[in-house]
C-alpha cells in the first residue's frame, strides 16, 4: 500500500508539469497573438509617428519627399524659438492662438461643469416625471458630430439667424456673431467709457500679443463657439454626475436632514464633497478636451475674424498643411501637448493636496490610481 | 405642506419629517419650469435645423426661427443629391465606419481578453502602453499620423483611412475591465475539456461579453462616423471624401455660392441620422454605460 502511494506521489507532478508548462507557453503565445494587432497598430500609428514628428519639429523639412532624406537638415530648437521668442508673425500667431484658446478654456470648463452638475441634480430627482425625456434632450447634442453642430451653429448665429431674431424679441440688437472680432471684455470696458488700455498694458507684449489684448476676453465669434462647446458637452458630463449621484449613500443625507440642514446646505456640505472624484474627472476631461479645438474652427471660421478664433491645434494644422512649414507645425503640436500634460498634472496635484486633508486617504489614492 | 405634492413653495425648506424619508424627493413646479425651458433650449436647434432643411433660401434668411417652412420646398435636398457628391460621401463614411467598427470591436476584445486573463511576459508593458496612449490628445497626432501614412505609401487610400483607426485604446480598456468582472470558472472547465485559447475566447467568453461589446460598438461607430481630423490628414482626392470632410467643405463655402443654409443644414441633418438612430436604439445602454466609464 505504501509503495503505491509513494509512486503516485512523485508521479503526479512529473506527468502534470510538462502539460502545465505547455499550457503556460501556449498561453504566452496566445497572449502575444491576441495583443499583436493592437500593439502593432498602436506602435505604427502612434508610437512611430510621434518620434517622426519629434524629428520633423527639429528639422527644416518642407513637405517634399521623405523627412529622412539627405536634403533635410537638423536645425536644433529653431522652430521652437521662432514660435516662443522670435517676435515675428509666427510668434504673434502662436500667442494669439494661445490667448484665444486660454479664454475658451477659462470660460467653457467652469460653465460646462456647473451646468452639467445642475442638469444632473435636476434630472436625478426620484419623483421627476419624464426623466427619460429630459435626459435624452440634454444628452442628444453629444452624439452629433462636431461638423454637423458647427454647420447648425453657423446658421443659428448668423446675422439674421435664429439667435438674433430671438434676441430681437426682447429688444436686443444681436451682434454679427461669427464676423465680430471684438473681445467681450474690451466691449464691456468700451461700454463703460474705457476706449484704450493703459500704456503699461498696451506697450508690453507676451508672445507678440499686448497684455491689453491678452486681457480682452474671448471675441464675440469665439463666444459663439464657447456656447456651442457647453451645449454639446454638458450632456455627457451630466451622465457622469448622474451616475455618481446614484452611487451616493442616502445615510449621510438622511443624517443631515435629521440635523435640520436645508436643501442648499445639504448640496454644498454633503452632496458636493462626495462628488469630488467625479468633479475632478469632469474637470480633467474638460481641460484636455477644450485645449483641442480643431473641428469647429476647420468647419466654421478657419481662424477668422481677425484671427480671434485661431487655436493652437488649428494653427498647427494650418502651418504644416497649408503653409508647408512642417517643422514649425510639429513644434506647435508638441508645445500644445506639453501644455495639456502640465495642466493635467497641475490639476492632479491640486486634487492630491485636497484629498490628503480628507479621511481615508489610502482608499482615495487607490481610486485615483485605477482611473 | 408636506414634501409630497407638487407645491411650488420651495419644498427644500420644509422641516424634516421624523419619518423614513430621505429628504424632500418630490419635484416642485419650479423645477419643471426650469427643466422645460432648458429642454426647449436644447431641442429647439435641432427642430429648427430640420425645418430649415425644407425651406427656400429666402425663407430661411427671413424666418430663421420658424418651425414651419413656407413654402415647403425640397429644392435643397434635390440640389444636395444631384449637384453635390453627398451620396458618395455617405457611402464612403458607411464603408469606413463599418470596417473600423468591426475591426475595433474584434481587436479590442482580443487584446482585452489577453490582458485580463492570459499570463504572458510583457503583459504589464502592453497594458501600460494602452493606458499611456489614451492620454495622448488626438489633435497633437495630426501631423505625426500624416507623416507615417505618407511614409508607408498609404496616403489617399482606403488603407490609410481605415488602418490607423482600427485600434482604439479606450475599447481595449473597456473590454479588459469587463472580462475581469466575469468569473473565470467557466473558461477553466472548457480548458480542462481541452479547448484551445481562441476557441474558449470565441465561443465561450465573447458571447458573455455582449454588454461590453455593445458599448464598444456604439463608441466605435459614433467615433469613426463623426471623425474629421484623421480624414483631413489621410486623404485628398474627392473620391475618398467622407461625410464630415465633405460637409465641412460645404460649410466653408468651397462648393457653393451664397449662404445656401437649407442645403447645408439638410446635409448636416442627414449625416446625423445614423448616429441618432444608433442612439435611440441603444438609448438605455448608452445612458448606463457611462456609469461604468466613470468608475474606470
Amino acid at each position: 500500500m505504501s509503495t503505491t502511494s509513494t509512486t503516485t506521489g512523485p508521479a503526479g507532478p512529473v506527468t502534470t508539469r510538462p502539460r502545465r508548462s505547455a499550457a503556460r507557453s501556449g498561453e504566452a503565445v496566445s497572449g502575444w497573438l491576441f495583443t499583436a494587432p493592437v500593439v502593432v497598430l498602436l506602435g505604427l500609428f502612434l508610437g512611430v509617428p510621434v518620434l517622426m514628428a519629434l524629428w520633423v519639429s527639429v528639422s527644416d523639412w518642407t513637405g517634399r519627399g521623405s523627412p529622412f532624406s539627405a536634403g533635410v537638415h537638423f536645425v536644433g530648437a529653431r522652430n521652437y524659438s521662432e514660435l516662443l521668442t522670435g517676435g515675428g508673425l509666427a510668434t504673434q500667431d502662436f500667442g494669439t492662438a494661445l490667448k484665444n484658446n486660454a479664454w475658451y478654456v477659462v470660460v467653457v470648463v467652469p460653465v460646462q461643469t456647473a451646468l452639467s452638475l445642475v442638469l444632473a441634480v435636476l434630472v436625478n430627482q426620484a419623483a421627476l416625471r419624464g426623466r427619460g425625456f429630459f435626459r435624452t434632450a440634454f444628452y442628444f447634442p453629444s452624439v452629433t458630430s462636431s461638423v454637423a453642430i458647427t454647420v447648425l451653429w453657423l446658421f443659428l448665429f448668423s446675422a439674421s439667424g435664429a439667435v438674433n431674431q430671438v434676441l430681437g424679441w426682447v429688444g436686443i440688437n444681436g451682434p454679427n456673431w461669427f464676423n465680430d472680432p471684438t473681445g467681450v471684455l474690451h466691449a464691456l470696458l468700451k461700454a463703460l467709457g474705457v476706449q484704450d488700455g493703459p500704456a503699461a498694458l498696451t506697450d508690453h507684449r507676451l508672445l507678440g500679443v499686448t497684455w491689453w489684448d491678452w486681457l480682452g476676453g474671448p471675441s464675440v465669434a469665439m463666444s459663439a463657439f464657447i456656447v456651442m462647446a457647453v451645449f454639446t458637452t454638458s450632456g455627457t458630463f451630466m451622465l457622469l454626475f448622474v451616475a455618481a449621484l446614484q452611487n451616493l449613500s442616502g445615510e449621510v443625507t438622511e443624517a443631515a436632514v435629521m440635523d435640520g440642514a436645508n436643501g442648499w446646505q445639504r448640496f454644498w456640505r454633503i452632496t458636493l464633497p462626495q462628488l469630488r472624484p467625479t468633479l475632478f474627472t469632469v474637470l480633467t476631461l474638460g481641460l484636455i478636451g477644450t485645449w483641442q479645438v480643431f473641428d469647429q474652427i476647420y468647419t466654421g471660421t478657419q481662424g477668422a475674424p481677425g484671427k480671434t478664433t485661431l487655436t493652437p491645434a488649428y494653427l498647427s494644422y494650418q502651418t504644416s498643411f497649408v503653409n508647408q512649414e512642417w517643422g514649425q507645425g510639429a513644434a506647435i503640436a508638441f508645445i500644445l501637448f506639453v501644455i495639456i500634460v502640465v495642466l493635467t498634472l497641475f490639476q492632479r496635484w491640486l486634487l492630491r493636496e485636497r484629498s490628503e486633508r480628507r479621511p481615508r486617504p489610502v482608499r482615495r489614492a487607490s481610486e485615483r490610481g485605477t482611473r | 405642506m408636506t414634501a409630497h405634492g407638487t407645491t411650488t413653495k420651495a419644498p427644500l425648506r420644509t422641516p424634516p419629517r421624523p419619518g423614513r424619508r430621505r429628504g424632500p424627493r418630490s419635484t416642485s413646479g419650479v423645477t419643471y419650469v426650469v427643466l422645460v425651458v432648458l429642454a426647449v433650449v436644447y431641442v429647439a436647434p435641432f427642430l429648427i435645423q430640420v425645418a430649415t432643411s425644407f425651406k427656400t433660401d429666402a425663407d430661411a434668411a427671413t424666418n430663421a426661427v420658424s418651425l414651419v417652412p413656407h413654402p415647403f420646398s425640397t429644392a435643397a435636398l434635390q440640389r444636395l443629391f444631384e449637384n453635390s457628391d453627398f451620396p458618395l460621401w455617405f457611402a464612403n463614411s458607411a464603408v469606413v465606419t463599418l470596417v473600423v467598427t468591426v475591426g475595433r470591436v474584434f481587436f479590442a476584445s482580443l487584446a482585452g481578453y489577453a490582458l485580463a486573463r492570459l499570463r504572458f511576459p510583457g503583459r504589464g508593458l502592453v497594458y501600460a502602453a494602452v493606458v499611456g496612449v489614451m492620454s495622448v490628445p488626438a489633435v497633437v497626432l495630426l501631423i505625426p499620423k500624416f507623416l507615417v501614412i505618407n511614409q508607408l505609401g498609404i496616403y489617399d487610400s482606403y488603407a490609410g483611412m481605415v488602418l490607423p483607426l482600427l485600434v482604439d485604446a479606450a475599447g481595449v480598456f473597456i473590454m479588459k475591465n469587463f472580462f475581469e468582472s466575469i468569473p473565470a470558472s467557466v473558461e477553466e472547465q472548457a480548458r480542462i475539456d481541452g479547448a484551445g485559447t481562441f476557441r474558449i475566447f470565441w465561443s465561450i467568453v465573447l458571447p458573455m461579453a455582449q454588454p461590453a461589446l455593445v458599448t464598444v460598438t456604439i463608441l466605435s461607430f459614433q467615433g469613426s462616423w463623426n471623425e474629421l481630423s484623421h480624414f483631413i490628414v489621410s486623404t485628398q482626392s474627392p473620391d475618398l471624401t467622407v461625410l464630415t470632410k465633405g460637409v465641412a467643405g460645404l460649410a466653408s463655402g468651397q462648393l457653393s455660392q451664397g449662404t445656401q443654409f437649407p442645403l447645408k443644414l439638410a446635409a448636416a441633418a442627414l449625416m446625423t441620422i445614423p448616429v441618432a438612430v444608433l442612439f435611440f436604439v441603444f438609448q438605455r445602454r448608452i445612458m448606463n454605460s457611462s456609469d461604468g466609464a466613470v468608475k474606470e
